[in-house]
């Protein structure tokens, strides 16, 4: 490699124009502004983490606007000038997402256990708020600023206004009609009683809100139930921080929390909301062996590999027998077939599925209607039809890959050991076996390791085209035929909705990266990437 | 290669070798046609029936069983009433703010460490082709946790953001690009880099002025096959975007087609034909150069 011989150059005469005063200087004062916007941005980013009191957010800011600063500022930091940038998204979402997931992978976080303990014991205060007996109902506008919702009401003659963080506070100007209902409040819309009926988020939105009657939480909070009138609400548990319990002084159960993020009453009962907390490898346990999981999730890991491994194999031998066919020079207009044969390959993935998930609709789709005389044959409601179904789809669009590849790595074969064997007497099947499929295989394998990685992980083509479906009969998991684990964790995960448990789809994703890794070694060994820097 | 043979040894025989001859080319090479034949009609009867439902009046999926019955635009008129351009508006933006980003990051990475020497520079080219190795995609609960965590400090970087997404894409750049660049940047001789420096330019000038203009080829590459993976991308872009007018195609689409998967064929497969032709004319434009790419970044799917 030439590069070896470069040895760090003296320092040059001449300063970088993103150095010096002097000159042209308009590199200089490019760096400079660039600089600025990042400081400002990152201070201001800094306060609101500060606001936020979100301490390791904050302290990572600070870290990358110092050592930003320090590298464009200083004379040593060359390579890191223009390593950093790139070095800084790769830190935050490959390198520290990744640690993020073995760290949630050991806890519990997920459905019930979603924040800290502080949020619970809110949550847990204000599931328990109900009407205070006697409460006057004050008539109610809601009103809006922005994207903030906030109560208007009428106390004593004068308009009060509050949001969910701003306690009621009078505002000078505003107007109520006889009942006591703000009409006008200086700095806010009112928002029409119409549009609380016809919009469900913003009713939803409504019911929800909370406006503290005052800075002290003991006052209790104004609620609605249907947007006209509010009414204030108190909580019947009371949080005792030195004890650690909560109490609900209606019915006297006393809360404990236990080493699993929940609060525990004395008579048995548990909260809703809890906390997560760190449960060591209890999910690699749960996952395999729960009878809801262990099951199900085995079935799905042997499905994964046996997936990715027949598609690279169907995908390539296909490839690669149209690459043989068609590599010979008495075959006319070889281009325009070349093109035409990898039409597939340039087809967006996931349109691909989505449009072979109506081709095999049982009902209209094309596939049944053309080659199977109208014949009624669910392709992707029956578990082995599906899984079928999922490899053919995936050999349609993956074949041309490895027509391409194979087609280069023919050409590139030298002719004269075929021709040795030849002469030989070698028969052209024996020329193939012996010669020409092994040498192939030395310039593929690596890709081929590669692509059963990436198959591993194929959540286009799976997701698109069946959703994992059809589902197991067996199990209360939403988990399918066709499902590969990267589709399941995503399942599992909730975060598209249903029961979410972060932790458990966290360690499942644990399991996918070590088998990526050890796929991947295998590759990086082959390549010997290595030896070339 | 294997199945070429020297053609017809036996060319002057005669008038009663002919029909032999004839039926030798046709076993060697003339049952090479209708098989090319049988591959392209493989190939493309998904794409001819898609072009042909976006066509059919009906816009369902019932009935379009037979090819090109009607033709009409109606389909591709409703997709003015849908949010398909919003959506293809995203995709654009989403798709080249993530592609001039990788290109600008990997290309300053690849030039740091093709032209510089300084110390931890082997282990820090060995750990990115370690990470490389390992898919974003599936560290997604960490990424959307992540997000929720950030976006409580800037709305930018939180969930429902673009450019939380743009910048969640970014996070690839270095990793996956870094490598092929690399060895292209190190085709360039450094003798280059040196007679500059001795004209007097700066390292930032060389780089801009000298090195980014002589790379353009692969610059070209990496920013197609960073806009082709936002492009694809389903993951990561429905976690990041809730609300339906910050939707990208992948995950607009998807939604037409798992609600109702027959009534709305007829806007998909529009949509479908205008999404996929500019990819499909840039890939087979360009079709030389990916092939290249994906056989030297050969670490990666």
């Amino acid at each position: 490699m030439t590069t070896d011989t470069a040895e760090k150059a003296p320092t040059p005469a001449t300063e970088s124009h993103g150095r010096s005063w002097t000159g042209l200087g308009w590199g200089f004062l490019v760096k400079l502004l660039l600089m600025m916007v990042v400081n400002a941005f990152g201070v201001s980013a800094i306060m609101s983490a500060w606001n936020a009191e979100a301490w390791v957010i904050l302290g990572a800011l600070v870290v990358f606007l110092v050592v930003a600063d320090w590298v464009y500022f200083s004379k040593r930091m060359l390579p890191l000038k223009y390593i950093y940038p790139g070095l800084v998204f790769l830190l935050v979402f490959q390198v520290f997402a990744m640690g993020y997931t073995a760290y949630v992978a050991t806890t519990n976080y997920g459905a019930g256990h979603n924040g800290s303990k502080q949020q619970a014991v809110e949550a847990a205060l204000i599931q328990a708020e109900r009407e205070v007996p006697g409460s006057p109902s004050y008539p109610l506008a809601v009103v809006r600023d922005g994207d903030t919702l906030g109560f208007a009401i009428t106390e004593d003659g004068t308009v009060e206004v509050g949001t969910a963080d701003q306690p009621l506070e009078a505002v000078d100007g505003g107007k109520a009609d006889d009942s006591g209902r703000p009409t006008e409040v200086p700095g806010w819309e009112i928002v029409p009683r119409g549009d609380l009926l016809s919009d469900q988020a913003l009713a939803k939105e409504v019911t929800d809100l909370r406006v503290p009657v005052s800075e002290d939480a003991n006052d209790g909070s104004l609620r609605t139930r249907e947007g006209s009138t509010a009414k204030v609400y108190k909580s019947s548990m009371v949080w005792d921080p030195a004890a650690d319990t909560l109490t609900d002084t209606e019915s006297g159960v006393v809360y404990t929390p236990n080493d699993r993020g929940t609060f525990v009453g004395d008579d048995g009962s548990t909260l809703a909301t809890g906390w997560y907390v760190s449960i060591g490898a209890d999910n690699f346990v749960t996952a395999v062996t729960n009878p809801d999981y262990a099951k199900p999730l085995l079935r799905v890991a042997a499905w994964t590999f046996a997936f990715a491994f027949l598609t690279v194999a169907t995908s390539f031998l296909l490839g690669l027998l149209f690459a043989i066919v068609f590599n010979d020079d008495r075959v006319k207009g070889k281009k325009i077939l070349r093109t035409l044969f990898i039409l597939p390959y340039a087809f967006p993935a996931f349109l691909t599925a989505l449009l072979w998930q109506g081709m095999l609709n049982p009902e209209f789709g094309v596939i049944n209607k053309w080659f199977f005389f109208g014949a009624d044959i669910n392709w992707l409601g029956d578990p082995w039809l599906a899984r079928f179904s999922v490899l053919a789809v995936n050999l349609w669009l993956s074949y041309p890959y490895w027509f391409l590849i194979c087609t280069g790595a023919l050409q590139s074969l030298s002719g004269e050991t075929t021709e040795a064997a030849k002469i030989d007497g070698a028969g052209r099947w024996r020329q193939f076996r012996s010669i020409t499929f092994p040498l192939l295989m030395v310039s593929t394998a690596p890709l081929a390791i590669s692509s059963f990685a990436f198959n591993f992980n194929n959540f286009t083509i799976i997701y698109m085209l069946t959703g994992g479906g059809p589902n197991f009969d067996d199990t209360s998991v939403p988990l399918g035929a066709t499902d590969i684990l990267i589709t399941a964790i995503y399942q599992i995960s909730g975060v598209q909705g249903g029961r979410a448990d972060y932790g458990l789809a966290a360690a499942l994703s644990i399991v996918v990266f070590v088998v990526v890794g050890i796929v991947s070694g295998l590759a990086f060994r082959q390549t010997k990437k290595l030896e070339e820097f | 290669m294997a199945t070429t043979a020297p053609a017809a040894p036996a060319a002057s025989k005669g008038n009663r070798r002919k029909p032999t001859r004839r039926s030798r080319w046709w076993l060697e090479v003339g049952w090479k046609y209708p098989f090319a034949a049988l591959i392209i009609f493989y190939a493309a009867f998904p794409l001819v029936f898609v072009l042909s439902a976006s066509l059919d009046e009906r816009g369902s999926l019932a009935g379009t069983s037979t090819l090109f019955s009607s033709i009409s635009f109606a389909n591709y008129q409703n997709l003015n009433d849908t949010l398909f351009w919003t959506w293809v508006g995203n995709t654009l933006i989403i798709g080249i703010a993530a592609a001039i980003g990788a290109v600008l990051m990997g290309a300053a990475a690849a030039y740091a460490f093709s032209r510089f020497r300084f110390k931890g520079r082997r282990s820090s080219l060995t750990g990115l082709l370690i990470l490389q190795m390992f898919p974003q995609t599936v560290a997604f609960v960490a990424i959307f946790l992540l997000l929720i965590s950030l976006g409580q400090v800037v709305p930018a970087l939180g969930i429902n953001s673009k450019i939380a997404l743009i910048c969640v894409y970014l996070g690839t750049a270095l990793g996956s690009n870094t490598f092929l660049m690399y060895g292209f940047f190190n085709s360039i001789p450094t003798e280059m880099d040196e007679a500059a420096k001795i004209d007097g330019a700066s390292h930032s000038q060389i780089f801009w002025g000298m090195i980014m203009p002589l790379v353009r080829p692969v610059l070209a590459v990496v920013g197609l096959l960073a806009f082709v993976s936002s492009f694809g991308d389903y993951v990561l872009a429905k976690i990041v975007l809730v609300s339906q007018e910050n939707w990208t195609l992948s995950v607009g689409m998807y939604q037409w087609v798992s609600d109702q998967l027959t009534a709305r064929w007829g806007i998909f497969s529009a949509g479908t034909v205008i999404a996929a032709l500019p990819v499909l004319i840039l890939f087979l434009a360009l079709q030389r150069y990916i092939v290249g790419g994906l056989t030297a970044g050969s670490v990666k799917g």
